[in-house]
């Protein structure tokens, strides 16, 4: 199977990934770049999942579910987050999040 | 080295590369662009650990359907040549080591702890075994977060025609707003 690759090296990969990820969301001031980050952060969440069904529980498919179920919910939110971003663009005519600060309808 | 090892290298070095340049690149639509290399290598290493039916709902779900959806936002908000401003140095500096700090705290966790790998044998995964658990509600049956997903796909999408509808039958605020 994976000889030669430590379960280390998946964990240090997905935390890199994932604290790049919040950098994006930390500093960017576009809402579609903001959606992206978020992209990055469940992304590298499920690379843990998958590393840790197959190094320590093989017999199991538990890790591999519950990334199916991350990727639905990341697809889901995607949708609703990319609706909401083109109605506040019709709204302000702008995505950058220091310019939309008001909720009135 | 073998292969496997070579193949591990080369994926973890796009992922890092090209996740670093999405937060930092300056054009929407490249980050875009550099968000898909970044999945599509994510689904190359669930190849390499043997996990066919997920690398592929990741190609085809991922790769193909959330990064076109944001592909097609970006053309309908912004103009593909605009840069975005340079954020200033303090923020992006102090961002940057809150950052670093957080992740050698995790990196130094991880290598401090002993996983214990497992001598089982593991499990075929084949598309049978997957239908069957997704729809099992006994021990290691999944029907009631399948059931659960299943809703909340309809309440987003639901809810998705409905916020982007253009407006409703008595608010015709949007218009207004624009003149």
């Amino acid at each position: 199977m994976n000889t030669g690759i430590p379960i280390q090296y998946f964990l240090i990969l997905a935390t890199i990934m994932f604290f790049t990820g919040i950098y994006g969301f930390l500093t960017r001031r576009n809402l579609i770049t903001i959606l992206m980050s978020t992209e990055l952060i469940l992304n590298s969440v499920n690379i843990n999942f998958m590393a840790f069904n197959r190094y320590l529980f093989p017999h199991k498919l538990d890790g591999m579910f519950f990334s199916l179920f991350i990727i639905a919910v990341a697809a889901a939110e995607a949708a609703v987050a990319i609706s909401i971003i083109i109605n506040i663009y019709r709204r302000f005519t702008t995505i950058n999040v220091e310019d939309v600060d008001e909720m009135k309808y | 080295m073998t292969a496997n090892q070579i193949m591990f290298i080369l994926f973890s070095v796009m992922i890092v590369t090209f996740s670093i340049l999405t937060v930092t690149s300056r054009k929407i639509l490249r980050a875009a662009v550099y968000l898909l290399f970044v999945l599509v290598s994510t689904s190359g290493l669930y190849f390499m650990l043997n996990y066919q039916f997920l690398a592929a709902i990741q190609l085809t779900l991922y790769a193909g359907g959330i990064v076109v959806l944001i592909i097609f936002s970006i053309l309908l908000t912004s103009h593909i040549s605009q840069k975005f401003e340079s954020i200033e140095w303090k923020k992006s500096f102090f961002t940057a080591l809150a950052v670093i700090g957080g992740a050698i705290v995790t990196i130094v966790t991880i290598l401090d702890h002993r996983f214990a790998a497992s001598k089982q044998a593991a499990a075929e995964v084949n598309m049978r075994f997957i239908g069957k658990s997704l729809l099992w509600t006994g021990f290691e049956g999944y029907a009631l977060p399948f059931e659960v997903i299943s809703v909340l796909l309809i309440a987003a999408m639901v809810a998705a025609i409905v916020i982007a509808k253009k407006s409703g039958p008595s608010g015709s605020d949007s218009q207004t707003l624009k003149k």
